[in-house]
């Protein structure tokens, strides 16, 4: 049925593995697929464009495959430069011929809280497809999906009060603001939360009027287009949400140059966020960037501590570690820190990691042979850096890409494994003696994305919040979202915020009217 | 005048003759005359269409019948016939009504998640629209209006009560920076059980104004319908319940404002009262509610000017000044009931202005044609013709109209009285009908000063094509909302209420929600933390 023209997409074969294969094919537009918890659901596998899922124009597709099993789920079509063009047209139309931009606000509103509706009511299929095709444990998958419809609702809200300001500079004249949308905007996502990255993307831009061409990640494109087809039935017109699946180097680079698009929204590493800064500067695009994190997680010794060992456990190992905002170094103050250690490793071996649709599960795969790679590979990097493997550190059986919750201990702060992001279920513990210590090692790095304080003093939770460098602050809680509450990254960690009122501005500009009067 | 204890006679089918004006009264019986009124029955609309209404008052999820039993008469303004006999709230009642809103206030209406209280509010705007045909047509039905301006009434509820429920996760509270010795922030909290009393003009839109902004914050609410007009509200009550709005939150209480009226302004359990009505009114409940020290927001009365420059567009801005006095049968509190026309063009406008107001359709509410409909009620019908009289006394020129049209419904004819002074009654007091008076002006400074003479500040037209003229006039103007080249053009998002005596308070837009929270201030010292 296919033909297999370049199968090796990444090479870094030193674990033979699966790789994803990319072929020539007339793949029908939708497959049957059956979910390992027994429902059967069919995937789409077209693009995604002017309401309608097409094949790409070179009819080209790529596998999809299941980190659990290694096991292909399906294929879908991938999407090259001559789509994108397909696409853009379709939201350039869309915004400027077409009345998305400029209909009654609350019909963007009820379109978008319709959308909400439709993908509520599909919920436990939708969660499923994300477990099947990120590997996250199926308990994961549903907060993802409840978090979505949460955000697109609160985001329906926004429609009608995008308010303007009446500025009053005295009687010869009149001012005042708009907040109008940006245009066509360019989005690319990562495959940790395949469809929360869509939600957080997607609602903001068209609730303000914009229309999108959205690039899903090559390893996780399935649920943005099965949660496509409730598109049109929400009522959201041709055009104003396009789905390019497709990979970063043709359809990402595509988005960026492209002279029509008006913004580039983008979540992932943060070389590659560095990249894509530099490439929308040439047509002076409006940027946000959601990009990496090494947020530390301090405990001081007057926590509740089985709390902040559970704090720290969801911090790092929740959705396999593959979380920017993941607290992979913890603080612990030195006179409660061989007790928290020898807890948190009991805990951590106590993490049940396998199979995402067995509902005990907490730890699924993580996405990719490639991923898989990384991680052990900087497990090697800690131990010849000589920090102590306290626990984990190994593959989980030889099926499936499933990682040891890993605990690395007596590291020093100028450790790579304390430097770099992991991108797993990979810690590193310090011991630290007073505030101003912790605070200044806790600052000692690029990002600025997250960081955690657990105290039962709420004098050192604020002080200590007041003086980390991070976008979000957690207190006595860690990797706790809320669709009101806004969150993106200090320096390195990003540019703009999502969620809350500030994704809002991500997708407006001002426009000063002010007029002389006589 | 007839009295209530003459009425309590057998007169049941509707003819009590005062004179050649006096029609119909609403009638108030004890329901032993119609012992075991049922709590909803089946209407025809003049559409043709069966619905099924309730009857009982909405109290703690249920429709219920009033403690002792009493009924009272609605009856449909243009026919004079009755609709049916719907539950009385008395005193008892109201206070069943606080206890279950208290109670609903205390479970966990007030601190459930937001999105719990946006869900219920997106849906009951979604069923609102749904039965959209249904609600115009009651309210076409109940209050004389023309199914025109119903459907108008009904899309507007339906956006509004989104509008509202797209506020409930967005009422943020403030973090304020006063030093790194404190933390300091405040929330915004909801007031408790609220006590609506609201009018017969808007019955349904009203119904929104007051439940949308209250909800969405986490208040619970006892509302009383207008007598007159209850019919809308109880159906929505139903679908209050349908779109999941948990027992007790909402309560409507059919009955006088006397008796209901004044229980919840006096009720301690009561912590606000919101009111829309007229002016003497307005003042009653805000003394009454001063004892217990209510919150109070009141949109009254008004006599909103409506100023038209030589410059306009004078076609467009007579159909805007017909629209703002006739619209709803003139039964609208910002009407547009004072026209000013700039001395140039006085002659021309007020001949276009007569030549538009005798091709407005006045009639049964029913015809599509149909743009003005029947005032709500004989009291109403007889107040705008004794005006007329004392109009005509005082020396005014009847230009068109004056008289009530057909001897059945309570149709008035729209009146243009022109040559008016600024003393003349009619200049000054709201009418609340399809009566409008006209005066020339010259200048800027002698519009504005015509302008503002009132006691009410509820709303103004300006109509030119200069905007200088436009800012200019806006600014000068005492008036809660100001509409330039357009009047009576309501949207949800655009705060309305009152400068003057015509308020206190704004309802829609995001000012509606200073209404229905408070805030509380938090403020923390923070030690040195001890290393």
């Amino acid at each position: 049925m296919f033909t297999v023209r370049s199968a090796l997409l990444k090479s870094s074969a030193s674990r033979v593995g699966r790789l994803q294969l990319r072929c020539f094919s007339h793949l029908p537009l939708n497959v049957p697929v059956k979910l390992p918890n027994g429902l059967e659901y069919e995937q789409p596998t077209g693009l995604f464009i002017n309401n309608k899922f097409v094949p790409s124009k070179q009819h080209k597709t790529f596998e999809v495959i299941n980190p659990s099993t290694e096991e292909e789920i399906c294929h879908v079509y991938e999407g090259r430069e001559d789509d994108v063009e397909a696409a853009v047209e379709a939201a350039d139309v869309a915004f400027n011929n077409n009345s998305w931009a400029t209909i009654d606000p609350l019909d963007r509103g009820k379109a978008l809280w319709r959308l909400a509706d439709l993908i509520e009511k599909d919920k436990e299929i939708v969660a499923s497809i994300e477990s099947l095709d990120n590997g996250k444990a199926i308990m994961n998958a549903r907060i993802d999906v409840q978090l979505v419809i949460n955000y697109l609702k609160a985001s329906a809200g926004y429609a009608d009060k995008l308010d303007g300001r009446l500025i009053n500079t005295g009687a010869s004249h009149f001012n005042y603001t708009k907040r109008e949308p940006l245009g066509i905007c360019g989005q690319i996502i990562p495959w940790n939360f395949p469809l929360l990255m869509w939600a957080w993307k997607i609602a903001p831009a068209i609730i303000t009027g914009n229309t999108v061409i959205l690039k899903t990640a090559e390893s996780t494109p399935l649920s943005a287009l099965y949660v496509s087809q409730f598109i049109p039935q929400a009522g959201i017109p041709p055009g104003v949400i396009n789905i390019v699946s497709g990979f970063g180097k043709i359809v990402g680079e595509a988005l960026t140059q492209h002279p029509k698009i008006k913004k580039i929204a983008f979540t992932g590493s943060t070389a590659t966020g560095k990249h894509i800064y530099q490439s929308a500067a040439a047509g002076l695009k409006k940027v946000t960037l959601e990009l990496g994190g090494k947020s530390p997680n301090i405990v001081f010794a007057d926590a509740n501590i089985p709390g902040a060992v559970q704090n720290v456990i969801t911090g790092i190992f929740f959705n396999s570690g593959e979380v920017c905002c993941a607290g992979s170094r913890v603080y612990v103050e030195e006179s409660i820190y061989d007790e928290f250690v020898q807890e948190l490793k009991v805990a951590a071996e106590n993490v049940k990691v396998g199979n995402p649709f067995d509902e005990a599960t907490f730890q699924g795969a993580q996405t990719s042979q490639m991923q898989l790679e990384k991680i052990l590979s900087y497990v090697d990097i800690g131990k010849k850096e000589g920090a102590t493997l306290i626990t984990g550190g190994e593959r989980l059986g030889n099926k499936g890409y499933f990682i040891r919750p890993t605990i690395f201990g007596d590291v020093k702060e100028d450790m790579r494994i304390v430097k770099e992001e992991i991108f797993g279920p990979v810690i590193t513990i310090t011991k630290f003696k007073t505030l101003d210590e912790v605070v200044k090692m806790a600052n000692d790095s690029e990002y600025g994305l997250a960081a955690g304080i657990h105290t039962s003093n709420i004098s050192s939770a604020i002080k200590v919040a007041d003086r980390v460098k991070a976008g979000t602050v957690w207190v006595n809680t860690y990797n706790d979202f809320h669709h009101s509450v806004p969150f993106g990254g200090f320096n390195a960690s990003g540019l703009g915020r999502e969620m809350g009122s500030e994704a809002i501005d991500n997708y407006t500009q001002t426009k000063a009217v002010r007029a002389k009067l006589d | 005048m007839l009295h209530t204890s003459c009425l309590r006679s057998a007169v049941r089918s509707g003819a009590c003759a005062r004179g050649a004006l006096a029609q119909r009264y609403v009638l108030r019986l004890y329901s032993s005359a119609v012992a075991g009124t049922p709590l909803s029955v089946p209407i025809t609309l003049p559409n043709g269409t069966t619905y099924t209404q309730p009857t009982g008052l909405f109290i703690d999820g249920d429709f219920v019948p009033s403690a002792d039993n009493r009924t009272t008469e609605v009856a449909d303004p243009s026919t004079e016939l009755p609709i049916a006999r719907v539950f009385k709230a008395g005193a008892a009642d109201v206070e069943r009504a606080v206890a279950a809103a208290k109670r609903a206030f205390e479970s966990s209406w007030a601190t459930a998640d937001p999105e719990v209280r946006a869900k219920c509010l997106f849906r009951l705007a979604d069923l609102v629209e749904q039965h959209a045909d249904t609600l115009a047509a009651i309210e076409s039905m109940d209050n004389g209006k023309s199914l025109e301006c119903s459907r108008g009434d009904v899309a507007l509820v339906s956006k509004y009560l989104r509008s509202c429920g797209g506020w409930a996760d967005k009422l943020y509270g403030n973090v304020i920076d006063t030093g790194k010795e404190h933390f300091a922030y405040s929330v915004r909290e909801p007031l408790g059980v609220c006590g609506q009393i609201i009018p017969w003009n808007f019955p349904l839109l009203m119904w929104s104004w007051k439940i949308g902004p209250a909800l969405v914050t986490g208040n619970t609410v006892v509302l009383k319908p207008a007598e007159t007009t209850p019919l809308s509200a109880l159906y929505a009550a139903q679908l209050c319940k349908e779109a999941g709005v948990p027992a007790g939150v909402v309560n409507i209480v059919p009955g006088s404002g006397r008796v209901i009226g004044e229980a919840l302004c006096k009720h301690p359990d009561v912590k606000k009262i919101a009111f829309t009505g007229s002016t003497a009114t307005g003042r009653t409940i805000m003394k009454n509610a001063a004892d217990t020290v209510k919150k109070v927001t009141l949109e009254l009365g008004g006599k909103s000017p409506n100023i038209v420059f030589a410059d306009a567009d004078l076609d467009k801005a007579v159909r805007s000044i017909a629209h703002g006095i006739f619209y709803n049968s003139g039964e609208v509190c910002c009407a547009g009931s004072r026209v000013y026309i700039q001395d140039s063009v006085y002659d021309e406008v007020l001949e276009k202005f007569r030549q538009y107001t005798a091709g407005i359709k006045v009639g049964n509410p029913f015809d599509p044609d149909t743009f003005q409909g029947a005032q709500t009620s004989q009291k109403q019908l007889d107040k705008i013709l004794d005006y007329v009289k004392r109009g005509e006394e005082e020396g005014a020129r009847v230009v068109i109209g004056g008289k009530r049209r057909g001897a059945k419904g309570y149709f008035v004819e729209p009146t243009i009285f022109a040559d008016v002074r600024e003393d003349m009654q009619i200049v000054k007091d709201e009418i609340f009908g399809p009566i409008v008076t006209v005066s020339k002006f010259s200048t800027v400074d002698d519009v504005v000063h015509k302008a503002n003479d009132s006691q009410y500040g509820l709303a103004a037209g300006i109509h030119t094509k200069d905007v200088n003229k436009a800012v200019a006039v806006s600014r000068r103007l005492k008036a809660g909302t100001i509409w330039i080249n357009t009047y009576n053009a309501f949207h949800q998002s655009v705060p309305f209420g009152g400068f003057g005596q015509s308020g206190i308070g704004r309802e829609m837009g995001a000012a509606a929600l200073e209404n229905y929270t408070q805030v509380k201030s938090v403020r923390m010292a923070i030690d040195a933390p001890e290393f």
